[in-house]
């Protein structure tokens, strides 16, 4: 990989609930290196949101270390934050959610360049041409949140975290809330700017889809742990772990064949109480026995692709899945 | 046979800014046991002619042109008239199951006091009959179930369960609108298979509403896209995924990641969808196509029929001779 710029080592992020440790992360590798998007999908409840906070120092580490640009990720709190990770950036799902409704727009994007030192005015000027970058009018500056649409209001998160000249962004579901046709507007928006900007992106999604289309690899995540990482191209075309493969037939596709797309049984499990073993043995289609008991190491496959399945045999060609239906 | 049809349906909405068209003109029929999928982005109209079939329009909402369902015209109904037929012959699924599910009941008290309301049965057959819709819509262990509140199952679940509520009365039509959207693909998967499932046992006719294409390709057998209140194109589902003729259609059918298109861009269709009161005049669409001509924004789209049913609306055909058809 070319320049390694975050390194995610043997993440684990733990919730109290009560008495009960509830690790939601644990134990993740990942690395992101600049100008590359990084998918990371998997179902709802599977710790996708909580490791992309802990990249970015939102969420408190149990165990293991971020590395960004070759300094450990210190969490936000309410003493002043080392200006080394203000290049460290997140976008959150609901543009709604993460502008200020009382604040004019402009004011909102030139905070993080006062912060780095530059003069309001100076900042407000920089604010209008990132505007008419992420594709809005600079005069928008003067204006409020609720003027603007669902997709819109998503480009102001955007052209605010790129206000501080962000080298990684983790991206949460960017583009679920917005509409049909903002969603590939804003999809392209990314991928532009990744590539503009030479910045590292995670791009986190429940739509396997889009993530194939924009990102150059994908991370495949469930309950806490990362099952399968790899180019996308490798992955889509031939998936070395049986939850990768669940999720990539269960996607309807719309070529009016009426396809009925792979029903998987089951939910994702509480992460209180994971499953002994392979975490996703009890809604495998095709786990055997020793599933249940031992715990997959992960390997490395012949095309450099990581994945943690018995079914696969550490530096061989991927073996082909086949769910018995 | 024909159980739902609905020809120059209007629906009027009263806005800010006065009365204003969300649905306009739109026909269409739904058979017994046929699957229709109703695709558009929002604001384009579905969810009112859905809510106008049940008679529940927003406040000051008004219905006109003709909806005969069973035998009835709708658009004559009292209040008192659509609460005979609402959830015993027309019932609907909602995006979110927790709005048609109470927080605080058991999942016992609300599905048998559904059943009860419709059906005078006693409340020991109405506890079975309930079990054995759990059952049907693969609810593990049904009896437990019944004592459980909605908060206690997942997402998935819970759809489920509004399905099982819908299905209590046996309507006759199931309306289903964006019933996976909040839902993972893996849960998706389960649901879709689950309405195909009850397609085909119970001869159930089901009108979905999303704007999901891949949803409607794998469960529907006709489908109509709208536009700001119009139809614009309708017909047999693979046919119109296939060999779109409107360049709406082709549009939201190129905006697909699995469409193929170069390198990492998406396709858009350019601009945003009107708002209600703002249709522009003429064909509706023309401030976005590529195709417009001058006469796109004066006069409605010429209608275009390739066979019984399947038709365009549309002036302008662009893709009339790539595709061999005729007018």
């Amino acid at each position: 990989m070319k320049d390694l710029i975050l390194d995610v080592k043997d993440l684990a992020v733990e919730y109290t609930r009560g008495d009960l440790k509830v690790r939601a992360v644990a134990g993740v590798d990942l690395q992101l290196g600049a100008g590359e998007i990084l998918g990371l999908v998997g179902e709802s409840g599977c710790g996708k949101s909580t490791l992309g906070k802990a990249a970015v120092g939102i969420l408190d580490r149990a165990e293991g270390d971020v590395t960004f640009d070759g300094k450990s990720v210190a969490k936000i709190g309410r003493g002043k934050r080392d200006p080394h990770f203000l290049s460290l950036q997140m976008i959150f799902q609901d543009p709604y959610g993460s502008l200020n409704p009382r604040r004019k727009i402009g004011e909102q994007i030139a905070d993080g360049p006062v912060i780095q030192g530059m003069n309001r005015s100076d900042a407000i000027e920089k604010a209008k041409s990132l505007l008419e970058r992420v594709g809005l009018p600079a005069n928008a500056v003067d204006r409020f949140p609720h003027q603007f649409s669902g997709g819109q209001r998503q480009r102001i998160a955007i052209a605010r975290a790129l206000a501080i000249n962000p080298r990684v962004i983790v991206a949460d579901e960017p583009i679920s809330a917005l509409d049909t046709s903002s969603q590939a507007a804003v999809a392209n928006l990314l991928v532009n700017l990744v590539e503009e900007f030479q910045m590292g992106m995670i791009f986190i999604s429940h739509d396997l889809s889009i993530v194939r289309r924009i990102s150059d690899r994908v991370a495949v995540m469930y309950l806490g742990k990362i099952v399968e990482t790899g180019r996308t191209e490798e992955i889509w075309n031939s998936p070395s772990h049986p939850y990768t493969k669940a999720l990539m037939s269960a996607i309807p596709h719309a070529d009016g064949k009426a396809f009925m797309p792979l029903d998987l049984p089951g939910d994702v499990p509480n992460p209180a109480y994971p499953p002994s073993g392979c975490r996703f043995h009890p809604r495998c289609p095709m786990a055997m026995a020793s599933c249940a008991t031992e715990v997959p190491k992960q390997i490395a496959l012949a095309d450099g692709r990581k994945v943690s399945c018995v079914l696969q045999s550490e530096g061989a060609a991927v073996k082909t899945l086949n769910f018995a239906k | 046979m024909t159980l739902l049809s609905v020809r120059d349906l209007t629906v009027t909405l009263m806005t800010g800014s006065g009365p204003a068209d969300a649905v306009r003109k739109l026909s269409f029929d739904v058979n017994k046991g046929e699957i229709l999928g109703i695709a558009g982005e929002s604001g384009s109209g579905k969810t009112m002619t859905a809510l106008s079939i049940l008679g529940l329009l927003p406040y000051k909402g008004k219905a006109s042109g003709s909806i005969r369902f069973d035998g009835e015209e709708l658009v004559d109904f009292k209040p008192k008239d659509f609460r005979r037929i609402r959830g015993r012959d027309v019932a609907m699924i909602f995006q979110d199951p927790m709005t048609s599910l109470h927080p605080m009941l058991t999942i016992e008290t609300q599905l048998t006091e559904h059943l009860r309301h419709h059906r005078k049965i006693s409340k020991s057959a109405a506890r079975a009959k309930v079990l054995e819709l759990l059952d049907t819509v693969k609810i593990p262990d049904p009896a437990a179930a019944l004592r459980a509140h909605p908060s206690q199952f997942s997402g998935g679940m819970r759809q489920r369960i509004a399905i099982a509520m819908a299905l209590a009365c046996d309507p006759k039509l199931l309306i289903a609108d964006e019933p996976t959207t909040a839902l993972d693909v893996t849960v998706q998967a389960g649901i879709l298979t689950l309405l195909d499932d009850l397609r085909k046992k119970n001869n159930l006719s089901v009108m979905v509403i999303t704007h999901d294409l891949g949803v409607l390709s794998a469960l529907t057998d006709r489908l109509l896209i709208m536009y700001a209140g119009s139809e614009v194109e309708s017909g047999p589902t693979a046919q119109l995924l296939t060999s779109p003729r409107h360049p709406y259609t082709k549009g939201l059918i190129d905006a697909l990641p699995d469409s193929q298109s170069d390198g990492k861009r998406l396709l858009a269709i350019e601009g945003m969808p009107p708002e209600l009161g703002k249709f522009p005049s003429g064909c509706a669409f023309h401030t976005r196509c590529a195709f417009a001509k001058a006469e796109c924004s004066a006069g409605a789209p010429t209608k275009v029929g390739i066979s019984t049913d399947r038709r365009i609306f549309c002036s302008v055909d662009p893709f009339l001779a790539s595709q061999g058809g005729s007018r």
